[in-house]
């Protein structure tokens, strides 16, 4: 347990002296910015023109950090040998991936805090400098529900540095990315392939449809910033179901990366 | 009690070639025991297998056949890599910590906490010599320095058994000098310590035992003094101040004497006759000894022949 711990504290330090998550937060925080700039121009529309692209800026760039972090989070190790050192010290291949996920997981937290402290800033500022037009918002800016998007922002992120962790214990970083990339697109129009029955009438496509349903990622529940910017509510139970569907889902990859790293040589 | 190191056969093929992979056998039935407290000094050519045998001591890779036990315990047990140290070959860590960082994370892996890690990780610095750079970080050091990092966190939980991928490698004469006295004041606590070489002298100066592989097969195991291959082969007496008595006197016993200057000469003696009764007749003549060496076939020598002798497969030779 401690040994899992130390090697996540070591993600965590190394990600600190890392550029890319910097620049991500910042890119978030500008288009956060800039959207403000935009709501300027159109008239009723701003508060959520706002919310909207401060919740998208944070689960893109989120994955981004996830991405980018997490397929070099292992592969890096192997690759430049530091894992020789690493691993004839007291420490099992199931801390050592569990750990890098934890630190990573971790990394990504205070990352997204940091975005949603400039994103209720903007919205602050927004809230002191708006008139008349207030009334017509359909949620008040400092609306707490936005935290349940944020929520469910950071556990989809968590899912996406799982299938990036996984990827990372057999293939190249590159590779890695792309397949994490893809998968990330294909969770979030998924639920397409339910549907497919409706389009196609070939069965063994139907079957091949259903199959990838069920094995990909189904990240569309994650997202709930429709429903938060318009002020409908999002039911606890649906919070709930994602929560414990991105728990499982997120185990059973963790599971078979720590499967597949236990197996491997380091040469 | 238990060997140190003990191995049983182990052998490890590799695949290679991508369309058709077809195993390699880069280890081949290695059989070996090692006794607490020994400096055992594994020597080979390249691509010998011996950082193959080393990594599979440390179980990052897994053998095709065998058994390799440390402390009595298969290796790779956490228990096990609690009480050992390992420098990889050219050991690389993290660019952007210091050595200072990596090592305290290293010695909290090894259950230090708080001050002791402080502690300990200032003691090795110095041991290695690199106490005055702790603060930089790596992507700053130079090969060497490296080195001296990895050897560093190979010490840092003072083992029992220390394993040593070429310990020498990128040193400067006065590191290897470092190195030669850190292995023998832990041979002096009682660290069984495995080094692999190439280098014969490094070894002579060392080790109770060594073992020579060769294309992965382990082709002789003993001391430096016992393996025929390493017997003297003669002595080489270099002289000053010999009159033509003394040449003469001794020319009958010696192979060769040439002169190299005024009164001075190089006597070249066979292993039959020992140099005290030469040096003893030179010194009451009236000369000056300026040296006195023993000849013995080199590893290298001895390599090239074990190497050619044996099938021919594409191994590279320094
Ligand atoms: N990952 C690998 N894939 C294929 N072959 C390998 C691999 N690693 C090592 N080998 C082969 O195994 C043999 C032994 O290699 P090893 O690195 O153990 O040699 P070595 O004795 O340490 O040599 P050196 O003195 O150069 O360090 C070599 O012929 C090498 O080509
Ligand atoms: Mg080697």
């Amino acid at each position: 347990m401690r040994a899992m711990v130390l090697v996540a504290g070591a993600v965590f330090r190394e990600s600190v002296r890392d550029r890319v998550p910097y620049s991500m937060v910042m890119f978030a925080i500008l288009l956060m910015a800039a959207s403000y700039a935009i709501s300027q121009l159109t008239a009723g529309q701003d508060m959520k023109i706002i919310k909207d692209l401060g919740l998208a800026s944070m689960s893109v760039f989120g994955m981004l950090i996830a991405v980018f972090l997490g397929i070099g989070l292992v592969s890096k190790e192997v690759e430049r040998k530091s894992i020789f050192a690493l691993l004839a010290k007291p420490v099992t291949r199931t801390q050592f991936v569990l750990g890098k996920y934890l630190g990573l997981v971790a990394t990504l937290v205070i990352n997204l805090a940091v975005m949603t402290l400039a994103f209720y800033a903007v919205l602050a500022f927004m809230d002191l400098t708006a008139g008349p037009e207030k009334l017509v918002w359909p949620a008040p800016a400092l609306d707490p529900r936005l935290l349940i998007a944020i929520l469910l922002i950071i556990a989809e992120v968590a899912v996406v540095t799982a299938v990036a962790l996984f990827f990372s214990t057999f293939s190249s970083p590159l590779l890695s990315a792309l397949l994490t990339l893809g998968l990330w697109t294909a969770g979030h129009f998924g639920s397409d392939l339910r549907n497919f029955g409706t389009v196609v009438d070939s069965a063994p496509m139907i079957a091949i449809a259903r199959v990838l349903y069920y094995v990909l990622p189904n990240l569309a529940p994650f997202d709930v910033k429709a429903e938060v910017v318009h002020g409908f509510p999002v039911a606890a139970r649906h919070v709930a179901y994602t929560l414990a569907y991105g728990g499982l889902y997120a185990g059973v990859l963790l599971t078979a990366a720590v499967a597949i790293f236990r197996r491997r040589d380091f040469k | 009690m238990p060997a140190a190191i003990e191995t049983q056969e182990l052998t490890k093929d590799f695949l290679v070639g991508f369309w058709r992979p077809r195993p390699y056998r880069a280890l081949d039935g290695l059989t070996l025991s090692i006794e607490a407290g020994e400096v055992f000094g594994f020597l080979g050519p390249n691509g010998a297998g011996k950082s193959t045998t080393l990594k599979l001591l440390l179980q990052l890779i897994y053998p095709t056949n065998g058994t390799a036990r440390i402390l009595g315990k298969p290796a790779g047990e956490v228990e096990v890599r609690r009480r050992i140290g390992y420098l990889p070959e050219n050991p690389y860590f993290y660019d952007d910590l210091t050595a200072e960082e990596v090592l305290s994370y290293f010695a909290s892996l090894f259950g230090l906490r708080g001050a002791d890690v402080a502690r300990r990780v200032s003691t090795v610095l110095d041991d290695v010599g690199i106490a005055a750079e702790r603060r930089m970080r790596l992507r700053g050091f130079s090969k060497g320095m490296l080195q001296r990092v990895g050897l560093a966190q190979a010490i840092l939980n003072e083992p029992d058994v220390l394993f040593l991928d070429e310990p020498m490698s990128g040193l400067d004469p006065i590191g290897r000098r470092q190195v030669r006295d850190l292995i023998l004041s832990l041979r002096q606590r009682g660290c069984t310590v495995f080094f692999s070489s190439h280098i014969l002298p490094d070894a002579e100066a060392l080790c109770s035992r060594v073992a020579i592989v060769v294309q992965g097969r382990l082709v002789a195991n003993g001391a430096v003094s016992e393996i025929a291959e390493f017997q003297l082969t003669g002595w080489e007496l270099v002289a000053a101040d010999v009159n033509e008595s003394l040449r003469s006197s001794i020319a009958g016993r010696a192979r060769k004497v040439t002169s190299i200057g005024a009164g001075r000469f190089v006597i070249d003696l066979p292993p039959e006759v020992g140099p005290d009764r030469v040096l003893a007749e030179l010194a009451a003549g009236g000369a000056h000894i300026v040296s006195l060496n023993p000849h013995r076939e080199t590893l290298e020598d001895y390599f090239i022949r074990q190497v050619s002798a044996a099938a021919p497969r594409q191994t590279g030779i320094d």
